[in-house]
């Protein structure tokens, strides 16, 4: 019983022993220099996601409370790198701040939070998993301690989060009335159409839709990505909207199958709603960290065209898209981050003129917002090329040209930035900026991450075949 | 013969000038790899031909057919036929007198050549793709460098130029995605799959009512890339901000890549709705001709001359696409490669006149054979060509396009046939009144009394650079022009595979 448990639960629990050892390095006497604790954490994850890739269980626990198998691994080591980069961008910012052991401690927190989420296989877990992951984030939203709107952004996110938590929740009591049960295998069986599970499928939806951000339910996500630290808002915009993805596709996508039509109509509402308003809320944008967060609000909208394909080749685009999003947009991060946490700017003007004093961040820049963009022969454009293609597969075409137009719509601002870094003067531009070498990694295998994960068909085959 | 090395050489030659410092060195590397690209070239045409000649009667010849994303039946086919192995032909030309054009390219010369070769790897794998998502993905390739390349290096507007020219080719590639999924998703090889594969789709019947929804846009989506009217106002402004190098690509090769995929993807694979909405096609393709040659009359600036006359030539292209018989589209072909030529010859002189005397204003130039006997050369053997003058390759194809049109015994396509070949009148005033006034005449003088400061200095006439990047263009246009057969037996055998296709239909009505 004790090795299984030990077995099942590696990835949890390696979590769970970092968080430990950074718990009794905080309790120790001795304070750590900043430097050190980072290069220590950041090796402690290059373990835990290297481990990841070993020896991959398969099995359930807790009476089928918990279950994992090599697709659920998959998703784990994609949130665990993800962390790990971001972990690495920030080390310019983290390197300044008195509260290393306790950022680290949070994020990882809602990492394992995710993870639960992830396995579950119930719904009294999933929600134990999704509150695990959400709480400690508005904390972590209040990283900049003497910056105002990081209380700000803290104070939206914890609201906007237990309103959403409150509407699954909601969701989740309604269905278990009508079903009289949470594990997800029986409600599947007992799921027929009525009313009363349609109306707690569309608190569910529009508890998700809170979690990825999607529109209506989008209007906390510009404010608290421009309060949140960078790092912050890059774990809000990829690893924690990844996970929630994750588990939408590969747990609610099979549960809710009776049910598939009305999921359908409203996955299609809200995939049109989303990308129109983010595309056109990311036209206007000045600062860049909110300009990135209207811009991911538009991605989900073309994530949520694959979600109504409810196929496999649906479940796997999206999965593919989510690891090449977490490539693009962290790429897109990783350059504003170290910028940010260098000389402090932040807006579209002040990156014009970036290419003369700073050729390689313009470059990784440019690349990851091209990928994001959709341009061949960068990642993105596999990412979205699959994802409409899963969404025509359903046969219904008028999605697929709201889509395909949207993403020339979405084109013109990520050119914006393009023109401003290559094309246009600045007489005080940005300075030469001298990073460490952890972001530089970091960039460095974002950047790669986008050149092959495309050409490469292998990522795409895998998940393919995991998913059959 | 390996097709890919194709792409492959121009990646390796990209590759290999990202590490370098000075732009001597890249300027050397580039020339070296583009001069490889046309060798190449010449070796796959030999090669065609040996094989066409010892009785190989296969639809597309050196195919490759690699798994690339299997479990979505997604491909990497290539293989070429005449009409491929021409588009090629043309590319080759194109990029090397392109690169030896641009030899004083001092401002971040890296990049510019990187982009330049980027360029050139997405037309090459564009015209020997036999599978639509290959297909689509080189198309898209060759779109961002051209922003980049006129947003830099440009001039005039040219970020508006420069985004204009994006956006509008984005929802070209965008409209024939959609063209693209709904072939795919209307296919079936017998067992349930669907397939990408050129090839495989022709033999099948796609449901006459699924062709008339996904034709428009497929062929509309190609026609923006080869300004297909009204969507043709990225032409005019892409074209005249564009550096010299890039505006022969544009115009040179770009368009074509447009006129292909109609004649490739829409055309050849949905032939039904193809003679549904020809008339369509040629009510626009006449438009555009007769418009183009009109609004070119009122230019006053050299680029945009050559832009809007392009619009009217590139019409000649849809107009025998659209006319649907087997001479029509060979004519189509012929004035792809024609005017790939000659407009890339007329950008490359009226970028050096560009660069001696800082101005493009017809009205402020005036007496250049005095004082640059060479380029004016050039520029009248360029506008010669486009106004049609036998001997040169634009009359070649016109005929061809204007014969393949008489063809039909049809009023309405005699009508259009009739205006289209009076625009050559047209075009005959327009590029002698440039000639005239900017090459003819007396030398403008300034308030001294003496030729304009900036017209004298060291050498005023063309260096070698770009001596040898003229000839090449024009040897190229010469040998359509005096021995037009060669390029005809080159495109014919692939007409005639799509006349299979567009042919069975005639034949049911």
């Amino acid at each position: 019983m004790l090795t299984e448990f030990l077995y099942l639960m590696k990835a949890e629990l390696m979590i769970t022993i970092i968080i430990f050892i950074l718990l009794f390095l905080k309790l120790g006497s001795k304070e750590m220099k900043a430097e050190n604790m980072l290069n220590f954490i950041n090796v402690l994850l290059v373990i835990n996601l290297a481990a990841g890739f070993f020896n991959i269980p398969t099995g359930n626990l807790f009476g089928d409370m918990f279950r994992t198998n090599e697709l659920f691994t998959l998703e784990k080591n994609f949130l665990n790198f993800g962390t790990l980069i971001i972990s690495l961008q920030s080390y310019d910012w983290l390197k300044n701040h008195k509260h290393v052991p306790e950022f680290y401690i949070l994020l990882l927190s809602t990492l394992l939070g995710m993870f639960f989420m992830i396995s579950s296989s119930n719904l009294l877990m999933f929600y134990l998993g999704l509150e695990l992951s959400t709480i400690p984030l508005a904390a972590l939203c209040n990283f900049d301690l003497h910056q105002r709107r990081s209380s700000e952004a803290a104070f939206k996110m914890i609201m906007s989060s237990a309103f959403s938590s409150g509407l699954l929740l909601f969701g989740i009591s309604l269905l278990y009335g009508s079903t009289g049960t949470l594990d997800f295998h029986e409600l599947t069986l007992q799921l027929n159409d009525n009313s009363l599970q349609i109306f707690s499928l569309i608190l569910l939806i529009a508890g998700f839709g809170f979690k990825i951000s999607a529109v209506p339910f989008h209007l906390w996500t510009a404010d608290v990505y421009e309060g949140s630290p960078v790092a912050v808002t890059s774990y809000l915009s990829v690893v924690s909207k990844g996970a929630i993805l994750f588990v939408i596709v590969s747990v609610f996508y099979n549960v809710f199958t009776p049910v598939a039509n009305s999921w359908y109509n409203m996955i299609f509402l809200i995939s049109v709603a989303t990308m129109i308003i983010g595309n056109l809320f990311a036209l206007r944008q000045q600062n860049m960290k909110r300009f990135l967060a209207f811009s991911s609000i538009a991605q989900v909208g073309f994530i949520l065209v694959g979600l109504t394909a409810q196929s496999t080749e649906g479940s796997s685009s999206v999965i593919y898209f989510i690891l090449i999003y977490i490539f693009s947009n962290l790429g897109a991060f990783g350059v504003i981050s170290v910028v940010s946490a260098i000389t402090g700017k932040e807006t579209m003007d002040d990156y014009r003129g970036f290419y003369k004093t700073n050729p390689l961040l313009t470059w990784v820049l440019a690349i990851s917002l091209f990928s994001l963009a959709g341009i061949p022969p960068l990642a993105g454009f596999f990412g979205k090329f699959f994802l409409l293609f899963a969404g025509a597969g359903k046969g219904n075409y008028s999605l697929i040209v709201i889509a395909a137009l949207n993403m020339v719509v979405s084109l013109y601002y990520y050119l914006k930035v393009i023109k401003a870094m290559f094309m246009d003067a600045n007489e005080n531009p940005i300075e030469k900026i001298h990073s460490h070498w952890q972001p530089k990694i970091a960039m460095g295998i974002c950047v790669g991450g986008i050149l092959i994960t495309g050409i490469a068909s292998g990522a795409y085959n895998y998940i393919h075949s995991l998913l059959k | 013969m390996n097709l890919s090395l194709l792409i492959i050489l121009p990646l390796l030659t990209a590759l290999a000038i990202l590490p370098l410092k000075a732009s001597k060195q890249v300027r050397v590397v580039s020339l070296v790899g583009a001069s490889m690209q046309f060798i190449l070239v010449f070796i796959l045409l030999y090669f065609y031909w040996n094989e066409r000649s010892s009785g190989n009667t296969s639809v597309m010849l050196f195919e490759n057919n690699y798994p690339w994303y299997a479990p979505l039946h997604i491909n990497y086919h290539v293989g070429v036929d005449g009409i491929s192995v021409a588009m090629i032909l043309l590319t080759a030309f194109v990029v090397l007198a392109g690169v030896l054009v641009s030899w004083n390219v001092e401002k971040l010369s890296k990049e510019f050549f990187f982009l330049l070769l980027l360029l050139s790897l997405g037309a090459y794998g564009f015209f020997i793709s036999l599978d639509l998502f290959t297909l689509f993905f080189f198309l898209e390739v060759a779109v961002i460098p051209k922003f980049l390349l006129i947003g830099i290096w440009g001039s005039g507007r040219k970020e508006y130029s420069a985004m204009k020219l994006a956006l509008m080719l984005m929802t070209g590639s965008a409209l024939v995605f959609v063209g693209l999924l709904g072939l795919y998703f209307n296919t079936n090889d017998g067992n349930g799959q669907h397939t990408f594969d050129i090839l495989q789709i022709a033999q099948m019947n796609i449901p006459v009512s699924i062709q008339k929804i996904f034709f428009p846009f497929a062929f509309v989506g190609f026609g923006i890339f080869g300004a297909l009217f009204p969507f043709h106002t990225w032409v005019p402004d892409g074209h005249s901000s564009a550096p010299t190098a890039a505006s022969m690509f544009l115009a040179g090769i770009s368009m074509k890549l447009g006129g292909y995929g109609c004649l490739r993807v829409a055309t050849f694979l949905m032939p039904e709705a193809a003679h549904q909405y020809s008339w369509i096609i040629i009510v626009l393709a006449s438009i555009a001709i007769l418009y183009g040659a009109f609004a070119t009359m009122m230019q006053t600036d050299l680029k945009y001359i050559n832009a809007y006359s392009s619009v009217s030539h590139c019409g000649f292209v849809l107009l025998g696409i659209g006319m649907l018989t087997k001479t029509a589209i060979t004519g189509a072909v012929m004035q792809m490669v024609s005017h790939g030529l000659m407009t890339a010859l007329f950008f490359a002189s009226i970028g050096m006149i560009y660069d001696r005397t800082h101005t493009r204003q017809v009205a402020q130039l005036g007496g250049l054979l005095k004082i640059m006997p060479f380029i004016s050369t050039v520029f009248v053997i360029a506008g010669l060509c486009s106004l049609g003058l036998p001997g040169f390759s634009g009359f070649v194809a016109e005929v061809t396009v204007f014969m393949g049109s008489w063809q039909h015994a049809d009023n309405f396509y005699r009508i259009a046939t009739i205006i289209a070949c009076a625009s050559i009148v047209v075009t005959a005033v327009y590029i002698l009144r440039a000639v005239g006034k900017a090459i003819m005449g007396p030398l403008p003088l300034t308030a001294e009394g003496s030729p304009p400061h900036l017209w004298r200095g060291g050498e005023v006439d063309a260096r070698w650079n770009e001596k040898w990047a003229a000839a090449l263009l024009i040897v190229g246009i010469v040998m359509i022009g005096v021995a037009p057969f060669w390029l005809n037996d080159l495109v014919t055998p692939g007409t005639e595979t799509m006349m299979k296709n567009i042919g069975k239909v005639v034949m049911l009505k």
